[in-house]
């Protein structure tokens, strides 16, 4: 196991590395610079550009700036964004959780809608339940979800006034310093009434939203995960042995139907990262998907580099952690391929 | 025709059957209609739409669909921020977004399969790059990577196209590796490698028709999933450039009205959604009736 | 929620913060985050009104105007030959207390205008190059070729020599590059060694302390209970970031929000019949305008310049892209800034007479490109909706326009380096001069060579002679004449074709007064009181 496990990580040793390299390269190929974006219609004289290139390390040969940025990466050092002059990781710490936040409630809400659905549906298999769960999850599935977060916005928040229409808190009625950077736990922690209920009152709407497209995956997954399961011989035997059908869909089945559907769940991190690009966007929320389009936008080379590659190695460590989940089930994996 | 049948009864029995089982599944049967009828709006644009998707009416701008107040019979689903007709503008929109369905799913089908075959046939170091390239690719969140290609060759609906299928690729080259091996190790690979058949006629005459299934099902499910993708670019404004009729472009275009005049948004997102749902019940037909595994349960 | 809650983290960031319903708050929502709070390494509207409540000038803007008035100097003199002007401080002025852990042991004097200056003036100067040395405004005013030196006589006294008489400087001192920061907490952050916190955690003399900022989401200002102007009536001030449109429009109705930045053209309809929403609104000090480069054929040619004008309905659209929020433009200059000239005749839409003239120069069907801004600006709401319409207009006339659009900083490089055939751009003034229009956007060099913000790439010696001839004068009236002259001349030679003049508007919540929306578009909470 341990043996594998170094095999695994080692793997990704080259990864890193090349994604180091690409988002570098790629993000300089980009046209125009920070500075030149900076000027809008003002404009800036050729001899002042120089003078702010050579500020900012941009006008080195690209092979020295490569240098210099993995030279950063090995102190932990990502570099300094070129618009806000603060250090790359500390901007991605304080809106990185805003992100987690969300994603969090959007799997919990894929997940405790999604499961239960597929449960049910596996259940009933062919019945009007079935059908019509099935094609509200395929809905889910189809949905665009900028359109589907905007259509939300416009019925639950503008018309009925059922939910707070963006942010994370009320910021008249509670202020709590960002302690954790959750506006859950902070909330918690300030100890103020009502404000953890307001933290969760900003998360519903985002969170089913981002929830959308895992939820209809989940509960497909978990349906035909459970008719596979309900099909082999143990389950039958249980139920010639008459146990109660709950007893036998609900401990027999489900736990042995599960074991996929929580791998992708995990699997489903990288789908939640992109999903939340266009989430915080609609909700002018403060998370990293919202901070690294605008970074494009604006050519904060650093921020752009460290921020994908800090996703991109939480992405890559998630699958990591997943194929040794599935090699600590099944053996076969290990001495296999 | 008739000699074909009689002398090729086979792939015809073959298609009978899976047809037969196909249309067992009402919702892939509706699904298969739908998309039908999509194509053949978008085939037939030209002559179905009442107006040139780009010609703007003056003093007609922002009215709404029949069914609300103060629509004008002339536009039955209304006109758009500058007066264009808006249902001459979804049909055309719905010509773009199968192209780009289409484009993204073919090339990135086909270098998927090349390069899948490749990896599983070479091993080695073929293998590795190809792996590790593509876990790359999959490591950044596909919108992100999607913008960042763009920003570097510029917004346009052919870059959307090629961005998307990059992101798209492991998808394909992951599916056939894995099939690729697990057909490698039966019988008649063997058979077939000691008779002597050579490595590319065993790679697409042997391997590759057993591999197909999957494919066709990852295929259909990849146009849906190309279409929600370029639409979500649209969206950012990077997708189909004006004034194309690109149906997340047309919604981006329009979420200054969303609180004034909703239905210019409202009916390119529905679009999106019953074209993209219609594909995706027919993929779920054509798994079922192609995956003799999951027939049976 | 009735009594004063203390929370110890707060210490954490070195105040002590009250919540109770009872203060009084004022959300404003904006449109972004700011780059840093030090207004003079900023450019963008964003950023500078997100340093404002913190900040004063030697002399500042009215509210609502572009008047100047005592600031920081409770008076000021300008000598006779116009190069030396005198500044007396304003006594008994408090840096804010207890931001950051900094308590200031001193009163507000000449060392911190000083260091104001030369921080930006100054390469050697300790924080010149503290978080980059860009200090943009001080260069775009070309304060390094004006200034001879800042003195101060004595601590109440700052005496600033220029190498040229210059009328405008005043002006220029209001705005917000001219901010004065406080030298002691410069020297304490050095001592601290985390220098780059200034940057970061303002401390100023303003109506208005900070107290935190949370990227993307919200900046927190209290009332100075110090400040020289009298405390203010709001206790708490709340910047909302809401980069959205609609969003903000929806947290306005919600209440979540008293005042908000740049609404959708679309929503003002409905925000004019709100009866909780009051509208406010001012005529920008702006130009939107379509440039045809004349260096490149057939836009050489005065009639074809003149004809494709002539076959652009305007009206459309100030109908459709600015709903209303802006006027027909006739010259380059807004009708509320001095010397426009109301007298000159405007193009008028007539597609026919456009043909018949494309025709008689010659011109059938002509292949061309339009460039259309890829970001929403003060002048232009939506320019590929703009763009859209303009090409729908050319093609009736024969010209088959393509729509080009580049990344923003590239867009502007290219419109400069003068690639396009028709380009969009537009221009937001920066102090209520003439000169700050005329000579940026349409001057040439000595040699006839256009300046680099010259889009259509056109240059006129007449129009050269009248603009260099005012901004050498010190007489308003010849000057006005002579401003007066130079739109005659580029109404008859159609360099561009004007389009708007937007107005800005800011939905306020009927709940808020004393309230002014400012020409220069900045936001200032000054004065404002919020009813309960």
């Amino acid at each position: 196991m341990i043996k594998f496990l170094f095999k695994r990580l080692l793997l990704t040793v080259p990864t890193f590395v090349a994604l180091m390299f690409i988002t570098f390269l790629m993000i300089r190929l980009v046209p125009g610079d920070p500075i030149e974006v900076r000027r809008g219609e003002r404009g800036i004289s050729p001899e002042r550009l120089e003078i702010l290139r050579h500020e900012m390390g941009l006008d080195q040969p690209i092979w020295k700036q490569f240098g210099d940025y993995v030279w950063g990466i090995f102190h932990g050092d990502l570099g300094t964004s070129v618009i806000s002059k603060t250090p790359v990781l500390h901007e991605f710490l304080t809106l990185f959780p805003a992100t987690i936040e969300l994603s969090f409630f959007a799997m919990l809400i894929a997940a405790g809608l999604g499961i239960p659905a597929g449960v049910f549906a596996a259940s009933k298999r062919g019945s009007v339940y079935d059908q019509s769960l099935m094609g509200i999850a395929l809905t889910g599935y189809s949905m665009p979800i900028f359109w589907w977060g905007l259509i939300l916005v416009l019925f639950m928040s503008n018309t009925l006034h059922l939910t707070p229409v963006s942010g994370r808190t009320d910021l008249i009625k509670y202020f709590y310093p960002a302690v954790t950077g959750f506006a859950t736990i902070d909330s918690l922690i300030s100890g103020q009434k009502g404000a953890f209920a307001d933290v969760l009152r900003h998360l519903i709407l985002p969170s089913i939203v981002l929830g959308t497209v895992p939820m209809a995956v989940i509960a497909r997954m978990t349906r035909s995960a459970m008719l596979e399961v309900l099909e082999e011989d143990y389950v039958r035997t249980a139920r010639a042995k008459g146990l109660s059908a709950w007893r036998v869909i609900g401990v027999h089945a489900l736990r042995n139907a599960l074991i996929p559907v929580i791998t992708s769940i995990g699997l489903q991190v990288g789908t939640l990262l992109a999903g939340a690009v266009l989430t915080e966007n609609i909700f002018s929320w403060p998370g990293v998907g919202h901070w690294l389009t605008e970074s494009i936008a604006r050519r904060d080379y650093p921020a752009l580099q460290g921020g994908i590659l800090l996703i991109a190695s939480i992405v890559i460590m998630v699958n990591v952690l997943v194929d040794l989940t599935y090699a600590a089930i099944n053996p076969r994996i290990r001495y296999g391929k | 025709m008739v000699s074909e049948t009689i002398s090729l009864p086979k792939p015809r029995g073959a298609f009978a059957s899976f047809w037969n089982s196909f249309s067992e599944n009402r919702g892939a049967v509706i699904g298969f209609y739908v998309v039908l009828a999509i194509v053949f709006i978008a085939v037939f644009a030209p002559i179905l739409a009442p107006y040139n998707p780009l010609e703007q009416f003056k003093g007609a701008t922002r009215l709404p669909p029949f069914w609300i107040h103060g629509a004008d019979s002339k536009y039955w689903l209304g006109t758009d921020a500058v007066g264009r007709d808006m249902t001459s503008r979804l049909m055309y929109g719905a010509r773009i977004s199968l192209f780009i369905g289409l484009s993204v799913m073919l090339v990135s089908m086909v270098l998927g399969v090349i390069l899948g075959l490749a990896s599983a046939f070479y091993g080695g170091i073929v293998d590795v790059i190809i792996i590790r390239v593509m876990d790359l690719i999959m490591a950044i969140p596909s919108l992100v990577l999607e913008i960042l290609i763009i920003a570097v060759t510029g917004p346009s609906l052919l870059n959307t196209v090629i961005a998307i299928t990059i992101v798209y690729l492991p998808r394909y080259v992951r599916l056939l590796r894995a099939s690729a091996i697990a057909e490698l190790s039966k019988d008649y690979v063997t058979a077939a490698k000691v008779s002597g058949v050579g490595k590319l006629r065993l790679m697409l005459v042997t391997v590759l028709p057993n591999c197909t299934a999957p494919l066709i099902v990852q295929a259909a499910l990849g146009i849906s999933d190309a279409i929600l993708e370029a639409s979500g670019l649209g969206f950012l404004g990077l997708g189909a450039q004006p004034p194309t009729p690109e149906w997340g472009a047309m919604l981006a275009d329009t979420r200054d009205l969303m609180q004034s005049h909703p239905w210019v948004m409202a009916l390119p997102g529905l679009c999106i959604l019953i074209t993209v749902m219609a594909i995706n019940l027919m993929g779920d037909g054509l798994r079922d009736a192609l995956d003799p595994r999951l027939r049976k349960s | 929620m009735k009594t004063l809650k203390l929370f110890g983290a707060v210490l954490l960031l070195g105040t002590i913060l009250g919540s109770t319903a009872e203060a009084k708050s004022l959300v404003y929502c904006s449109e972004g985050s700011p780059e840093n709070f030090t207004p003079a390494k900023n450019t963008t509207g964003t950023s500078l009104d997100a340093a404002r409540p913190v900040y004063n000038q030697l002399v500042q803007f009215t509210p609502g105007t572009t008047q100047v008035e005592p600031g920081l100097a409770e008076k000021y003199e300008v000598s006779a030959d116009g190069l030396t002007i005198t500044f007396h401080l304003r006594k008994g002025v408090k840096f804010h207390s207890g931001v950051n852990g900094f308590t200031p042991t001193r009163e507000f004097n000449a060392d911190d205008v000083l260091f104001s200056f030369n921080r930006q003036w100054k390469d050697d100067h300790p924080f010149h190059k503290v978080s980059g040395g860009a200090f943009d405004y001080f260069n775009d005013m070309g304060m390094p070729d004006l200034l001879a030196s800042i003195e101060a006589p004595d601590p109440m006294t700052v005496v600033m020599k220029l190498k040229t008489p210059n009328a405008p400087i005043l002006a220029n001192l209001s705005m917000d590059f001219a901010t004065i920061q406080s030298a002691e907490y410069a020297d304490f952050l050095m001592k601290k060694g985390t220098p780059e916190q200034f940057d970061q955690i303002p401390v100023g003399t303003g109506a208005f302390s900070f107290v935190d900022y949370q990227k993307d989401a919200v900046i927190r200002f209290k009332a100075n209970p110090d400040y020289w102007g009298g405390k203010q009536k709001i206790d708490d001030l709340i910047y909302a970031i809401t980069p959205d449109a609609t969003a903000r429009y929806a947290k306005m109705k919600a209440g979540e929000c008293q005042i908000m930045n740049v609404p959708n053209p679309a929503d003002l309809e409905a925000m004019g019949k709100d009866d909780t929403i009051n509208l406010m609104s001012q005529a920008g000090l702006n130009i939107g305008y379509m440039a045809m480069n004349a260096q490149k054929p057939p836009f050489d040619k005065v009639e074809v310049r003149k004809a494709i004008a002539m076959a652009i309905d305007r009206d459309a659209i100030l109908k459709e892209v600015y709903q209303g929020a802006g006027q027909k433009a006739k010259n380059p200059i807004p009708p509320t800034m001095w010397s426009y000239n109301n007298d000159v005749k405007d193009i008028p839409y007539d597609p026919a007479k456009a043909a018949e003239m494309l025709k008689a120069a010659g011109i059938t069907s002509l292949d061309t490109d339009l460039w259309w801004m890829p970001v929403q600006r003060p002048y232009n709401p939506n320019a590929k909706r703009m763009g859209e319409m303009v090409q729908a207009d050319l093609e009736k006339v024969g010209i088959h326009a393509k729509l080009v659009s580049y990344e923003w900083g590239e867009y502007r490089k290219r419109a400069q380096a003068g690639e396009h055939q028709m380009a969009f751009l537009g221009w937001t003034g920066d102090n209520g001069d003439p000169d700050n229009f005329l000579a940026v956007l349409l001057g040439c060099n000595k040699e006839g060579k256009p300046n680099g913000n010259n889009i259509p790439k056109w240059c006129n010696t007449k129009f050269q002679e009248d603009i260099s001839k005012a901004a050498a004068s010190a007489d308003p009236a010849e000057r006005t004449k002579l401003y007066m002259d130079a739109q005659v001349i580029v109404a008859d030679e159609v360099p561009w074709l004007n389009i708007a003049h937007s107005t800005v508007f800011e939905p306020v919540s009927k709940k808020v007064t004393g309230y002014k929306v400012s020409p220069l578009g900045s936001h200032v909470f000054v004065g404002v009181d919020v009813a309960e």
